[in-house]
Formats: C-alpha cells, sequence, structure tokens
C-alpha cells in the first residue's frame, strides 16, 4: 500500500503546477469554511450566550400555560408556593444545575411624581440572579451593581425617557391577583443596559419588595430560570428535567409544570439556525469545488496516461489495483489540500485571535470582540468531508482507467 | 509438449460497417526456451497475433494454448493474472513509467503484480540489473538514459517474473541498427541464461536473421515457417 501512495505522489508531481493550482484551490476552500465556522460559530455562541447569561438562562420552568399569556404577565398564572417548593426539591437534586433563580415577574406603573409610564419588572433574589444569569451585573451601566430591598434596577431606555437618574425616589404602583391597588417607593440604584430579546427591558426589585407591592402572603413564583455547569446539556437535561417534572399532577390530573430550552423563549434561535444553514451551504460549495477540481484533474489524469494505463494492465496488473492507483492519487490531492488549508486556516484564526480585529455590535452593546475559536470535529469534519468527496471524485476516472481496454490503451497516440 | 499452440485461429474486427479479417485460420505450435519471430509488413496480422498469444485479446474462431491454458476462455481478471505470472511484455516504445527509476521499473511487476517480499524483490532486481548492464544506472529515470538503455530496462522488466514467455512487438524499431543487434543479442543471451521463450514481430529482415524459427505472414495467412538454427520445431 505504501508503494501505492509513493507512486500516486510521484505521478501528482509530474504535473506540478496543476497539482500545486488543485491543491491550492482545496486549501482555500477549507481556509474559508474553517474560517467561516470560526467566525460564524463564535458569533453564534457570543450571541447566544448573552441571550442566555443576560436574561433568559439556559432554562425555564413555568407553571403550565403561563408561556402562552407571558406577554401578560398573569399573576393568577403563578405557581403555587406548594409547587415551588416541589420543584425546588427536584432541582436541589439535580447535579447539573451550576444555579437557579426564581422570579416574580408582573406589570405596573413607573412614576417620578412628574411623569408616570409602564414599566415590567421582576422581583428577583439577587444573589440567586446574579448567578444564574451572570452577565446580569455587567448590563447595569450606571450605579453600583447591587440591588437591596427598597431599590430598583431600572432599564436604560425607560430612565432616559423619564429623566430618572440613580438616587432617585420613584413609585411603583401595581395589581395585585385580587384586583386590588398598591404602590410603594423604591430609590433607583442602577440603570440596566438594554440587551435585545424578551425582558431585555425589564426592571428588576428584591422578590420581598414585589411579594410586598403584591401583597403576597406566600411567594408566588412566575418562572424559575435555570444556569446550567455545562451548556452543551442543555437540550438533554431540559428533556430530562422535562421527565421529572411532568410526574407532577395537580388535582385535575394536569401537569403543574412546563419546561422550555432557550431555544422555545427566544427568536434569536431562528437567527442561530439560520447561521447554522449557512454554514451548510458554505459546506456544500467546498463539496462542489472539490468534486470538480478533482474530478477535472483525474479525468486529465486518465487521459494523458493511457498508454501507461496500456502497459501496467498489459503486464498484468489486476484491475482493481489499477483503480485504486488512481483513487489514491486523488485521495493523496485531497490530503494534500486539507492539511495546507487547516494549517493556513488555524494560522488565520490564531492572528484574528490576537488582533482582536474582529468586532460587532449586540443590541445596545458596542464593540463586542470576537474570539473566533473552531472545534477540533470541526476541523476533522471538514477533513473528513473534503477527503470522502476527493476518493469519490476520483471513482469515475479511475473506473475509466482500470477498465480500459490494455490493447486499445497501447495503441494510444 | 509445445508453449504455444495455435490451432486455426481467425480473428475479425469490425471498424463501423466494415469487417477487417486480421488473422485468417493460423495454426502453429512453439516448443519452450525458442527464440521465434513473426515477420510481414505492416497489417499482414503480427501485432494481433501477439495479442491473442499474449491474452490481451481473444481469437474470433479457433483456440489458442499458453502453457497449457486455453486462454480465450479466460475472463478479464484471469487474463490479467496469467499474464502477470506467465508472460512477459516488451513495447516497441519501451513504455517505462516515467516516474519510477530504472530500478523501481524493472521492481513494478513484482510488487504490483506478484506483491513479492522486499527480499525476493531485490534479489531478482539486482540480479537483472547486472545481466543487462544496467546496474549503474538504477537510480536514473527513463528520461535520462538512451533508447538502447530503455529497452535493456524494459527487457529486465519483461523477465523479472521469470516468465515462460516473452512476447516482444517491434522492439527494435526505434533503435538504431547497432543497438537494435545489442538489444536481439541480450534477448537471445537471456533465452539461453533463462530458458525463456522470446516471440518477437519485426518487419527487418537485418533482425529476423537473428530468430531461430521465423514465421512469414501475410494478409493475416500463415505463408511460411524458416527454420535458421538452434531447436526447429513446431
Amino acid at each position: 500500500m505504501g508503494d501505492l501512495f509513493k507512486i500516486a505522489v510521484r505521478n501528482l508531481f509530474r504535473y506540478k503546477r496543476r497539482t500545486i493550482l488543485t491543491a491550492s484551490l482545496i486549501a482555500i476552500g477549507v481556509i474559508f469554511v474553517s474560517s467561516y465556522i470560526s467566525i460564524s460559530g463564535s458569533f453564534k455562541n457570543m450571541m447566544i450566550g448573552q441571550i442566555t447569561d443576560s436574561m433568559i438562562g439556559h432554562l425555564q420552568v413555568h407553571r403550565k400555560g403561563y408561556v402562552a399569556s407571558i406577554e401578560n404577565l398573569p399573576l393568577n398564572m403563578n405557581m403555587k408556593p406548594q409547587a415551588f417548593r416541589k420543584l425546588e426539591s427536584i432541582l436541589n437534586g439535580q447535579t447539573e444545575i451550576e444555579a437557579y433563580s426564581p422570579r416574580i415577574k408582573f406589570g405596573g406603573m413607573f412614576s417620578t411624581f412628574v411623569e408616570t409610564t409602564n414599566i415590567r419588572l421582576n422581583g428577583v433574589y439577587p444573589e440567586k440572579e446574579f448567578k444564574a444569569i451572570p452577565l446580569l451585573p455587567s448590563r447595569v451601566a450606571e450605579g453600583q451593581g447591587t440591588l437591596n430591598r427598597g431599590e430598583i434596577f431600572v432599564p436604560e431606555l425607560l430612565a432616559r425617557g423619564m429623566k430618572a437618574k440613580i438616587g432617585d425616589m420613584i413609585v411603583i404602583v401595581a395589581t395585585n391577583e385580587d384586583g386590588s391597588v398598591n404602590g410603594r417607593q423604591f430609590k433607583i440604584s442602577g440603570i440596566l443596559e438594554s440587551a435585545t430579546g424578551p425582558g431585555g427591558r425589564d426592571g428588576y426589585i428584591h422578590i420581598e419588595d414585589a411579594m410586598e407591592v403584591l401583597r403576597m402572603g406566600e411567594m408566588e413564583v412566575s418562572e424559575v430560570a435555570i444556569r446550567l455547569k455545562h451548556f452543551g446539556e442543555a437540550e438533554a437535561f431540559t428533556k430530562k428535567l422535562d421527565g421529572l417534572l411532568s410526574g407532577e399532577m395537580n388535582k385535575e390530573g394536569k401537569p403543574i409544570f412546563e419546561v422550555h430550552a432557550w431555544q422555545q423563549l427566544s427568536p434569536f434561535y431562528n437567527v442561530a439556525r439560520m447561521i447554522d444553514m449557512m454554514t451548510v451551504f458554505i459546506q456544500l460549495m467546498l463539496i462542489a469545488v472539490v468534486l470538480i477540481s478533482i474530478m477535472n484533474v483525474m479525468i486529465m489524469a486518465v487521459y494523458e496516461r493511457i498508454r501507461e494505463i496500456g502497459t501496467i494492465a498489459a503486464i498484468g496488473t489486476l484491475p482493481s489495483k489499477i483503480l485504486s492507483m488512481f483513487v489514491i492519487e486523488g485521495l493523496c490531492l485531497g490530503v494534500i489540500g486539507v492539511v495546507a488549508g487547516n494549517l493556513i486556516g488555524l494560522a488565520i484564526i490564531f492572528i484574528l485571535n490576537v488582533s482582536r480585529w474582529v468586532t460587532f455590535d449586540f443590541g445596545q452593546q458596542k464593540g463586542l470582540v470576537l474570539s473566533p475559536t473552531v472545534d477540533p470535529v470541526n476541523i476533522l469534519a471538514i477533513s473528513a468531508i473534503v477527503i470522502f468527496v476527493s476518493v469519490v471524485a476520483s471513482l469515475q476516472p479511475a473506473l475509466k482507467a482500470s477498465r480500459m481496454d490494455p490493447i486499445q490503451a497501447l495503441r494510444h497516440v | 509438449m509445445a508453449l504455444i499452440t495455435a490451432e486455426n485461429v481467425s480473428k475479425e474486427y469490425r471498424t463501423g460497417e466494415i469487417t477487417v479479417r486480421a488473422l485468417r485460420g493460423v495454426s502453429f505450435d512453439i516448443e519452450p526456451a525458442s527464440f521465434v519471430s513473426f515477420v510481414g509488413p505492416s497489417g499482414s496480422g503480427k501485432t494481433t497475433l501477439l495479442n491473442l498469444i499474449g491474452c490481451l485479446d481473444k481469437p474470433t474462431e479457433g483456440t489458442m494454448r499458453v502453457a497449457d491454458t486455453d486462454v480465450s476462455l479466460l475472463d478479464r481478471k484471469e487474463s490479467a493474472a496469467f499474464r502477470g505470472s506467465h508472460i512477459g511484455f516488451i513495447f516497441q516504445d519501451f513504455n517505462l513509467m516515467p516516474v519510477l527509476t530504472v530500478y523501481e521499473n524493472i521492481e513494478y511487476p513484482l510488487l504490483m503484480v506478484q506483491s513479492l517480499p522486499p527480499a525476493e524483490r531485490q534479489a531478482r532486481v539486482e540480479k537483472l540489473l547486472k545481466e543487462v548492464g544496467m546496474a549503474d544506472q538504477r537510480n536514473k529515470y527513463p528520461d535520462q538514459i538512451s533508447g538502447g538503455q530503455k529497452q535493456r530496462v524494459a527487457i529486465a522488466r519483461a523477465l523479472v517474473t521469470n516468465p515462460q514467455l516473452v512476447l516482444a512487438d517491434e522492439p527494435t524499431a526505434n533503435l538504431d541498427s547497432e543497438t537494435a543487434y545489442a538489444v536481439i543479442d541480450l534477448m537471445k543471451k537471456m533465452k539461453d541464461e533463462l530458458g525463456t521463450t522470446f516471440v518477437f514481430s519485426t518487419h527487418d529482415q537485418k533482425i529476423v536473421g537473428e530468430a531461430e524459427i521465423v514465421y512469414s505472414l501475410s494478409d493475416g495467412r500463415l505463408v511460411g515457417r524458416q527454420v535458421k538454427g538452434g531447436r526447429g520445431n513446431g
């Protein structure tokens, strides 16, 4: 087999310029694909990270039916205290979870005593929320970044519109589940940068303040945001938790909880899918480039060496071995292109990381530096695709060579 | 027992609407360790006959037996295997692999056809390199040696598998007279040393004189047989 490779490589370098050009074409394709995958993949991961770590969490648990009417923030769809305790006991037993944060979500009126507007609020335990949503503190553009009782984080756009500043006192007025109205004063301790997506324009108060405003005797939670130790386990854990919670029924025998992964809660999941689809198309283009260029070279190689094929067939080389010789030649061409492409591609990715050239804006966040990384699995997958396509592209010319009539081949001028 | 037996062999080709009768009822026997030549003008059927003996083609009628095998019954794969183990080929244009050195060209059939172990390959190639006088050119590529040297390499390649039969189609056509005689002398020497049967075609009357038995072909018919020396069988 080693000798077949030796002959194949020598045959390839008989036509150095053609081989180098073809290998370069393949290498350029591999460079584009690996660079594209690394940049788009890193952008996608950063975007997902921004969404999950700034607002949503990796997954959320609600009372069954809450998400369908989430725009109204219905207090009567919150989890009952007993249900939340049950949920907590289950969540505490899951080793995959890094942190979770219960939230009471409600709508209310925001008044500066001069102007009034509406606001969406999240009552949270700050320490739990900051663990489950680790980028939330970084969104506090102004203020101390801590949230104590009697304080509020106000979204930037709302604060600007209402001319509210850090340290100002404001009033939150809300209607509780019974329909009665209650209000409470808060001191602005943080101005939150907006983030794109659901919850990106929400304000935050302490969960006990939320209970007070809503006159809740016991805590009735709207949702629980969960952060996992490993984001890659989100899909599997969502299924697992869904299975664990599906056994929890109310008195009518209907499920109490529903579990949603971030994909079901954020419209940006479709953007992520679009990026994946574009990656597939880019890979298809690479396949086409490799297929056409290698097939072209191998067809030419067969036509140029018809007499040689006739000679080796005449002296007794089996058709299967002639087939192998040409397939290995295509394989070697693919491997040369892949190795060169991967090396240059990795060098480009390294330079992009060192130079920190690639920046982008996401929502209100400007100048996010992209650190392109490429998964070794992706490199292996691209390499495997190119090498496989190289072999497939060589098959037709190789079959033609192996089936050649030695007499006709020897007569060829 | 004859190494090659042709019985009433005919071969027809169709080229479009026209049927060409390349051989018409040819019969002959060739004994082992013979040095045989087929002569005749262009189109007389020499190459067709060598192709049939070399299992590269099948007769339209009649039977062709080589080394006790009816080669017309072999399929494509069996033919290749039979050629690899029983027959060596020498071509008019030498047909060496340009990417292989002299040594590697001679080694090629042992490697790719017979798959022999390295030590045995080396022993056989070294021996033949010396026999054909190319030991000092072993690392050169075909484009670095002369026509006569190329044909010496081709002879070594044909003999390296220890075949019973070597077929040579116009082996001296592309060589000057002196080199052509040298090549024929080498073939005769190898025949004497190894006992290999050499069958070659030529239209060069001076070279014809070197054969032990000369068959004359004309319009696809065997029209003469001349025993010039050595064994006069058939």
